[in-house]
């Protein structure tokens, strides 16, 4: 298997409090990896920091091998939705075609076939018909595809989503997993942050169990098991969630 | 008055009018990204901050011998202040406890009292020579040489090419800076690059509108253009459109009343557009919405 | 210290003091709730309303002159809050339309009306005349007990004394409803606080403070007043109750050795004249808080 991402040692101290604490673990290509957890566990935390959104405190992430800078052509990330002004003065279509920034750089033009692949990229997530409205005039599902479609249009290798799923409706759900899925097939790495239990074993192929220190990583049949995850959640977990 | 407006009254004057205007330009653009970036506030403190550099500059150009009046030479001064109390802001906000709102009006007042003091400083050691100096409270187009203009109007037109080759990464940061980030866009640096220009235009328009309502030629103009449309392109276009009228009315305005201090004008011009805009603007329009909740 | 510190520097001093405490009162509540900004917005949104007093009555003072800052500050407050609806914009983009469209109004006003010049300057607006504020009536410390002498005092020191005592007194009898609501206001509201009625009393007291420190000592120093006090006082402890004391005591220490700096400094620095007493009483006031920045026990958060 090909290592997409290594985190190497990797922690976070958020002044006194540690964050993520010393997590060693590889996500290979060809697969789609949920990191779980309790709230609070550093589930975000681990991916900003690989990311250097935030400051790592010890330890480092390898991207394909390499640094990020070396390798962000291949890198996609989706953040977590609550994150930006949705009453910012753009269009849907904008939103996806800065995802294809490095390619555009400062000055060269916007041209008709950037535009057509901003508009592939739509389609894959179902909102060719939303292009030309301003991003806050979408559901809240909607805008998530939106940012799906954005992290598509860097055609990168590996992709990292920030709870891809939290509070969209069941079309969009279904959207995000067919497109995830397919991404998967083409031999590209995915790595979501994920809260319903239920649906792991469904989605993904792999899983990174994480309270703040890594618990086990792994092909969901050997490490999505009930004793792991008593371990993750520390017997807070309500039996029903393990269905 | 109307031949002011035609640029027929006389060549000087028709240069001011025309720097005002490209001062305008080059302000409502760069305010509308400051207003996507939220900080529309900063320049506030900038621009008062910029007055204790006016009058050192002046005492420091006089004591060499030279005029006092060179407006680079206080311009550079203002500059150099600016960047102090800017230094300042930073500071307060990241080493103390106090929000980025107080830091603000912290700089902003003791600067601003630093400027005043050397102000009635330089008007006590004999009046005559220090006449112009109270043009960068409150702007002021009167006695202007040709060079200065020449100063404003090409300092607006670089900052216009500077806009326009950052325009992507100022609208990426302003955005979604995570998203930036892992694009390897640093905000930081961007957000540094945005206020150089907004240094820029802080600098530019002292002279013509002043110290204490520049920030109105940022601020204005952007709110005003985020009415009518929904694409940040079109507002930074909408926004230097307004930013270069309003220049061009003040400017001409106050060359057609004696005594009419030009910054007022021309920041009553912006906040009338901003008033109408605010009214008939189609979507976020008073008018519009009206009509939709009926 | 004889007749001349009497007839020439106690009043200005006294006014220094009153308008820098009554400033500092409302800017410990305004630093609590991120409205810092807010007093610069009153200090320059008052000028209008000056000068609609000043052309009514003729005056550079007087209690008219007072109700047009009053009224001046009312529509800002309203203004701010229209744009914030209309323009969906934050107040503190409002506030920086609103402050400078009011200002500039002002200033086209005098220009326009002819009254500039006459008595009143933009200049006296900024810096206010502290130093003008001399008391001719006295002949000494016994004019302290002279009901004649008294009469001729400037207005200003009067409207200051019932600004700071009315602040003192609301500020006394509110104090709890006034921290929890500026605290928490949910968990205030929750308890059937009227947090709305309260925010609004916290502007309308700022408001009061800036429309007489404005009237008698110019915009730079009301708005440094509203906002370095409170925020030396802020990095010295951590208890709000100290810090309003604290913050009396800044303001205080403030006005009076920017007072004596600005009358006396040139001249110890061997230079002539004298400058801006305002100014000079901001920029000490910004000195004591570039101490407590550095200096003060509690400058950082935790």
């Amino acid at each position: 298997m090909t290592v997409a991402l290594a985190f190497e040692d990797l922690s976070v101290r958020y002044g006194a409090v540690t964050a993520v604490d010393s997590v060693t673990a590889d996500i290979p290509l060809g697969a789609m990896t949920a990191i779980v957890g309790p709230n609070g566990a550093g589930k975000s935390t681990l991916l900003k920091a690989a990311l250097g959104v935030v400051s790592k405190a010890g330890g480092e992430a390898l991207f394909f091998g390499t640094s990020l800078d070396a390798a962000r052509a291949k890198v996609a990330y989706m953040p977590q939705r609550a994150s930006v002004d949705w009453d910012f003065p753009i269009r849907v279509i904008d939103v996806v075609l800065m995802g294809m920034q490095r390619d555009l750089g400062l000055l060269r033009p916007v041209r008709a076939a950037d535009r057509s692949f901003a508009m592939e990229c739509l389609a894959r997530v179902e909102l060719t018909d939303f292009a030309k409205r301003q991003i806050g005039a979408l559901s809240g599902g909607q805008q998530q595809r939106v940012f799906l479609a954005r992290a598509l249009a860097q055609r990168a290798q590996l992709y990292l989503l920030d709870e891809p799923f939290a509070g969209v409706d069941a079309k969009t759900e279904a959207a995000i997993v067919k497109v995830l899925q397919s991404l998967r097939d083409e031999g590209a790495a995915v790595v979501a942050v994920h809260h319903d239990l239920a649906s792991v074993p469904v989605w993904f192929d792999r899983v990174l169990l994480l309270n703040r220190r890594l618990i086990a990583v792994g092909p969901v049949g050997e490490v999505f098991t009930p004793e792991r995850l008593r371990e993750t959640y520390g017997g807070a977990l309500p039996a029903m969630q393990i269905a | 008055m109307i031949q002011s407006f035609l640029l027929q009254s006389g060549y000087n004057a028709t240069l001011v009018t025309l720097g005002a205007m490209a001062l305008g330009l080059a302000t409502g653009a760069v305010g509308a990204f400051l207003f996507l970036r939220k900080r529309s506030l900063v320049p506030d403190a900038m621009a008062h901050a910029t007055l204790p550099g006016v009058g050192l500059a002046f005492l420091i150009m006089v004591a060499f011998g030279g005029e006092g009046r060179f407006l680079p030479g206080l311009l550079l001064g203002a500059g150099v202040s600016s960047l102090l109390g800017l230094w300042v802001l930073q500071g307060l906000v990241r080493g103390t406890r106090l929000p980025e709102d107080a830091a603000i009006g912290i700089v902003l007042s003791t600067f601003y009292g630093a400027g005043i003091v050397l102000l009635t400083f330089i008007q006590g050691l004999g009046a005559g020579r220090q006449a112009g100096l109270e043009g960068f409270l409150l702007g002021s187009t009167a006695g202007m040489l040709r060079e200065d203009v020449y100063l404003i109007a090409g300092g607006g037109v670089l900052v216009l090419v500077a806009l326009f080759v950052l325009r992507r990464v100022l609208i990426m940061v302003a955005f979604d800076p995570s998203y930036a980030t892992v694009m390897g866009v640093r905000p930081a640096w961007v957000d540094a690059a945005l206020m150089a220009l907004v240094l820029a235009v802080v600098l530019l328009g002292i002279r013509v509108v002043g110290a204490i309502l520049v920030v109105a030629l940022l601020i204005t103009p952007a709110v005003a253009a985020r009415m009518w449309t929904d694409r940040v392109g079109v507002m930074v276009l909408i926004a230097a459109g307004i930013g270069g009228a309003a220049g061009y009315g003040g400017a001409a305005l106050s060359a057609a009343v004696s005594g009419l201090p030009t910054g007022a004008v021309i920041v009553a011009l912006v906040f009338l557009a901003f008033a109408i805009s605010a009214v008939i603007a189609p979507k976020r329009g008073l008018i519009g919405r009206l009509r939709r909740a009926a | 210290m004889g007749a001349d510190f009497v007839v020439l520097s106690l009043v200005p001093i006294l006014i220094g003091v009153l308008a820098a405490v009554s400033c500092a009162l409302p800017g410990n509540f305004l630093l609590l709730r991120r409205q810092a900004m807010m007093g610069d917005m009153m200090a320059h949104s008052v000028l209008p309303g000056l000068i609609m007093g000043f052309l009514l009555t003729g005056q550079v003072s007087g209690w008219v002159m007072f109700a047009g800052a009053g009224v001046a500050a009312l529509i800002s407050a309203l203004m701010v809050e229209a744009v914030v609806r209309l323009a969906r914009v934050d107040p503190g983009a409002a506030m920086g339309m609103t402050f400078t469209t009011m200002f500039a109004s002002g200033v086209l006003l005098l220009e326009l009306t002819g009254a500039s010049g006459v008595h009143l300057d933009v200049e006296h607006a900024l810096y206010g005349n502290l130093e003008s504020l001399i008391w001719l009536d006295a002949q000494g410390w016994s004019s302290l007990i002279d009901p004649v002498a008294l009469a001729g005092l400037p207005p200003e020191l009067a409207q200051l004394g019932v600004v700071l005592a009315v602040l003192s007194v609301l500020m006394w009898v509110f104090w709890r409803p006034l921290v929890m609501a500026s605290f928490d206001a949910g968990h205030a509201a929750v308890l059937g606080l009227p947090v709305g009625g309260i925010s609004l009393g916290v502007v309308a007291a700022t408001a009061m403070a800036s429309v007489a420190a404005f009237t008698a000592v110019g915009s730079i120093l009301t708005i440094a007043m509203l906002i370095c006090p409170p925020a030396t006082a802020r990095l010295l402890t951590n208890r709000l109750g100290v810090q309003v004391f604290l913050s009396i005591g800044v303001a205080v220490l403030s006005a009076v050795i920017g007072y004596v700096m600005a009358g006396f400094g040139p001249e110890w620095l061997g230079l002539s004249g004298a400058v801006s007493a305002a100014g000079m009483i901001a920029v000490t006031s910004g000195i004591l808080l570039a101490l407590a920045a550095v200096f003060g026990p509690h400058r950082k958060a935790g």
